[in-house]
């Protein structure tokens, strides 16, 4: 090492240290990027997982030499499932840590609650849960699955022999945006299926409801009057592990009345006894027990971190589809910042369409040049006794996505890429 | 016939049969049933029954319990971890290594199931013949009625034949002959299965039933039917109300020491719940570590665990907090509210932020089948006697004990307690910790039908207070009955407008009755009064 280098190397040195004494946003050899996940409260149970599978993508990213040559540093807060919460916590990361890109929320009043934050201080979120669509943000990418690509294909199943000719639905949910608005478009949708407003029954719970008893008994009722009655399950958080102890205990068998949960997966199912839930569905883009080879190296690499990190329960880890939707998205970011040569917002977004990776369900995923989806493909597993799914149905393609859900009314109207705002 | 002759005849008939068994099977079907299109695996466990032999029953079995593989070239199955070839029935030594489920839908398990159920009706067990009996409900064809025929000429058992009968009866409603679906209509009417009714319900519809006679019969046959089901819909309700009201006694019970007797605004009440249900947690753990055996009875060994758990946490925020600041409500709400998120954190820096999974044990999990459509589950059956004993504990220790008669004593008039050689510090030490431990108690019994996690008790603390104060503060009496009243309410409001507009009416009506009744269902004695 020459003289001018040493001089070179203690100057950056001091420099750093003293923007790390300073707080400041100058960091000479990293990205910041920001984690916005509920680590406790109602929704810990299937958000933590989304945390984790974060940290690791960012550590195997940076194993692999990192972004442009810089490494990834992780900045985690945790908005503790408290709506408000989420706001402030988008806000911190952005106008106090700096943070390149902001990967986090799971329900949707979480992400309507930061929309306005990333809005006003240019932010980019990457969203990894399948939602109920009507929205459309030049600041967001949708990494999870839009109605059409879940719920849609999910009744077709159960409309199908396959899934059982259900002629009744029972519309059950947690009260909010998420299962209000995709219940609203099952419900157009089965009218043009010729199911009247009779045979469907919609029944919402709060958050944290834990005291499915009159329910299951609704339930039961409703599917003896002599047509084939199926439920489409929208309940979020962790009611489901109650609402699943219960359905199993009340012996209403999956042969009988299927469930179909759109917010229940692998990562869910744990601590619930699934013997007797054997045969209730979930419509998923990705289940864990997808047979491939990046799956296989998916599913390892998160068995070993959780091992490494000795989370809870790390000997039963287990991977579901937003974590799949989480390391996809992560990938995807990269591979837009090298294409742009800039982690810039903007230049990052024009560099993010058309974005393809081959991702652990199987498919090679791309992001719409225009509507900040990703195309999927879409699945639908029944569960089997050791608590994992078998796909018993999907897609041979991955399928585009239609945020504007055209069973709403008003929505044929609506642009199919977000507008600079 | 003399004897010794029929016996040589069923011998040689045993014979035939076991030699049959080992007969193998079309290898042409076996393919079938491994074949990605359910059309086609249906029509192979079709074909399976027709064979009726105990090797196709093996068949299905393990099909129906992931148990089949397949490969191109072989098709072989697991049972009482052996391995035997699909086909010929040969036991395959050593397993074949390439495992490859061969997976089933609801629509194939259904009809394997049914499938399944036919080959068990016949069972030398009666319980396995009744639960073959009551798994075909709702789920019989015309095509089934010679089996079914049959199974009930040969039935004795008393609890089988019932089932069998209502069963024919169903599967008559097909009947091609008038006077058989007539006579099935009618048997009908003596069920309490939802599913009969909504085999029943098929036959009153013109486009299926051409019978003026039979589709009159099904009218009145059914509405037999819905006046029994309206009975048990509402015994099903009471159960679930009952259910409810014995878990908020349990969350309450301990508060209605603590603030209804002490005058103490506990805001941790919620967080000794939280102690109770780790307790459970950590016992659990220590069972699955050192006696799996035992796994079952974990939660029994985690009463007195949980008791004291919380009685000690209950103990020590008496002796370091509460004890200077009787007689202050507000500061004891504030010290208190304080205590319960320094409980919360701790959880959180001792088990994580995460939820933890706490097992119904196996006696606690399925439900007991009263009638068709009303099943008990067990774990909701088990808290409401748990919840009673507890009661009666607690007014045991305090009508019947020392401890108890000092608590009254102190409660009532504390000078006076004192005067006569009651140590009353000590006494307000043992009482908030008895609140406290049965606090702990009911955290137990909620980790069985809840979610244990850190945050758990601030769900409980807003109920636990309503029910005592409704119930009248200083009241045990009380509490029980607004307990049970608020959980039997809040259900009959939750079946008729749903659970969250349920919530928002008993709140209103909790709002309006104590402005009407500020003193709770039954008068104020205590020392809150003084």
């Amino acid at each position: 090492m020459n003289r001018r280098t040493a001089l070179k190397l203690v100057t950056v040195c001091t420099l750093a240290a003293a923007s790390g004494l300073s707080g400041g946003a100058f960091a000479a050899d990293t990205i910041k990027v920001g984690i916005l996940h509920s680590l406790s409260g109602t929704m810990a149970i299937s958000e933590s997982a989304l945390e984790q599978t974060a940290l690791m993508t960012i550590a195997e990213i940076n194993a692999q030499g990192g972004v442009m040559g810089k490494q990834l540093e992780p900045v985690v807060v945790d908005p503790a499932s408290n709506w408000p919460l989420f706001a402030e916590k988008a806000r911190q990361l952005l106008s106090k840590d700096k943070v390149a890109v902001v990967f986090g929320c799971w329900t949707s009043v979480s992400r309507k609650s930061v929309l306005p934050v990333f809005r006003e201080l240019n932010g980019l979120l990457f969203y990894p849960v399948q939602y109920e669509g009507e929205e459309l943000e030049k600041n967001v990418f949708y990494t999870g699955a839009a109605p059409n690509q879940q719920a849609i294909p999910a009744v077709d199943y159960l409309l199908s022999k396959d899934g059982g000719e259900a002629k009744r639905f029972v519309l059950l949910g947690t009260d909010y945006v998420y299962p209000r608005t995709t219940n609203k478009i099952l419900r157009a949708y089965l009218h043009t299926k010729g199911i009247q407003d009779a045979d469907i029954m919609e029944e919402y719970t709060p958050f944290g409801y834990s005291d499915y008893q009159t329910i299951i008994a609704k339930i039961k009722d409703f599917s003896s009057q002599g047509k084939k009655t199926a439920v489409v399950s929208t309940i979020n958080g962790d009611s489901n592990v109650p609402f699943y102890k219960e359905l199993g205990n009340a012996g209403l068998k999956a042969t009988d009345v299927p469930v179909v949960a759109f917010s229940v997966g692998e990562e869910e199912l744990r601590g619930v006894d699934t013997k007797p839930l054997v045969g209730e569905l979930a419509a998923w883009n990705y289940f864990m027990s997808v047979k491939n080879p990046e799956n296989t190296k998916f599913t390892k690499m998160y068995r070993d971190w959780a091992k490494k990190q000795k989370l809870p329960n790390a000997d039963t880890a287990v991977t579901n589809d937003p974590m799949e939707a989480t390391y996809v998205g992560i990938h995807m970011w990269k591979q837009a910042v090298e294409k742009a040569h800039s982690t810039d917002v903007d230049k990052v977004i024009a560099a993010m369409g058309g974005q393809t990776f081959k991702a652990p369900s199987g498919f090679t995923l791309e992001m719409d040049p225009k509507n900040h989806h990703l195309h999927k493909p879409v699945m639908i597993g029944e569960v089997k006794a050791n608590g994992q799914f078998n796909v018993v149905w999907k897609t041979k393609e991955p399928v585009k996505a239609q945020p504007w859900s055209p069973f709403i009314a008003g929505n044929d109207k609506k642009k199919d890429e977000p507008e600079a705002n | 016939m003399n004897t010794w002759m029929r016996h040589l005849l069923a011998l040689l008939l045993g014979c035939l049969l076991s030699l049959s068994a080992h007969a193998a099977l079309d290898a042409k079907v076996i393919r079938q049933l491994v074949d990605d299109d359910s059309d086609q695996k249906l029509a192979a466990i079709a074909a399976l029954v027709q064979v009726g032999t105990p090797e196709a029953a093996r068949v299905l079995q393990a099909l129906s319990d992931d148990a089949l593989y397949a490969t191109d070239q072989r098709v072989w199955l697991k049972a009482d971890d052996k391995v035997y070839d699909a086909t010929t029935g040969a036991e395959i030594n050593p397993a074949p290594d390439d495992v490859d489920t061969v997976s089933i839908n609801n629509r194939v398990r259904g009809a394997l199931d049914s499938a399944l159920s036919g080959f068990k009706l016949t069972a030398a067990d009666p319980a396995a013949r009744l639960a073959a009996a009551q798994s075909l409900q709702g789920d019989v064809s015309a095509s089934m009625i010679p089996a079914l025929t049959a199974a009930l000429k040969q039935e004795t058992d008393s609890k089988v034949k019932p089932v069998l009968e209502q069963l024919l009866a169903q599967a008559n409603l097909k009947n091609p002959d008038v006077k058989a679906r007539l006579a099935a209509v009618e048997d009908l009417s003596h069920s309490n299965s939802p599913n009969a009714r909504g085999l029943l319900l098929t036959r009153i519809d013109p486009a299926n039933e051409p019978d003026a006679k039979v589709r009159a019969a099904a009218q009145s046959s059914i509405a037999a039917i819905d006046s029994r089901l309206a009975w048990i819909s509402a015994l099903g309700s009471v159960f679930s109300g009952l259910s409810l009201g014995s878990i908020l006694l349990l969350a309450a019970l301990g508060l209605a020491i603590t603030y209804g007797v002490m005058g103490v605004i506990n805001m941790a009440h919620g967080e000794l719940l939280m102690v109770g249900a780790y307790s459970a947690y950590v016992v659990q753990g220590v069972f699955h570590a050192h006696f799996p055996g035992a796994q079952d009875w974990y939660l029994v060994a985690a009463v007195p665990v949980a008791f004291c758990a919380a009685a000690a946490v209950g103990m020590i925020m008496e002796r370091t907090v509460i004890r200077w600041l009787y007689g202050r409500p507000l500061e004891t709400l504030l010290a208190t509210w304080g205590i319960s998120l320094v409980l919360i954190q701790a959880a959180r820096a001792l088990f994580g932020a995460q939820n933890v999974e706490v097992s119904n044990p196996s006696w606690m999990s399925g439900g007991l089948e009263i009638l068709p459509s009303l099943t008990l589950p067990w774990n909701r059956v088990v808290i409401i006697g748990f919840a009673l004993s507890v009661l009666v504990l607690m007014w045991a220790i305090m009508q019947k004990t020392r401890l108890g008669l000092f608590v009254r004593a102190v409660t009532q008039n504390r000078a006076m307690a004192g005067c006569v050689g009651v140590p009353t510090r000590r006494i307000d030490t043992l009482a908030f910790g008895l609140g406290a431990g049965i606090a702990g108690l009911g955290g137990l019994a909620l980790s069985q039908i809840a979610n244990v996690g850190p945050d758990m008790g601030q769900g409980y603390i807003v109920d636990s207070f309503l029910v005592v104060v409704l119930g009248g503060v200083g009241q045990l009496a009380g509490a029980v009955w607004a307990a049970l009243g608020l959980g039997i309410v809040t259900k009959l409001l939750e079946g008729w407008a749903g659970a969250v507009i349920a919530k928002i009416i008993v709140l209103a009506i909790i709002i309006v009755f104590i402005q009407r009744r500020p003193q709770g269902l039954f008068a104020v004695k205590g020392r809150v009064v003084d």
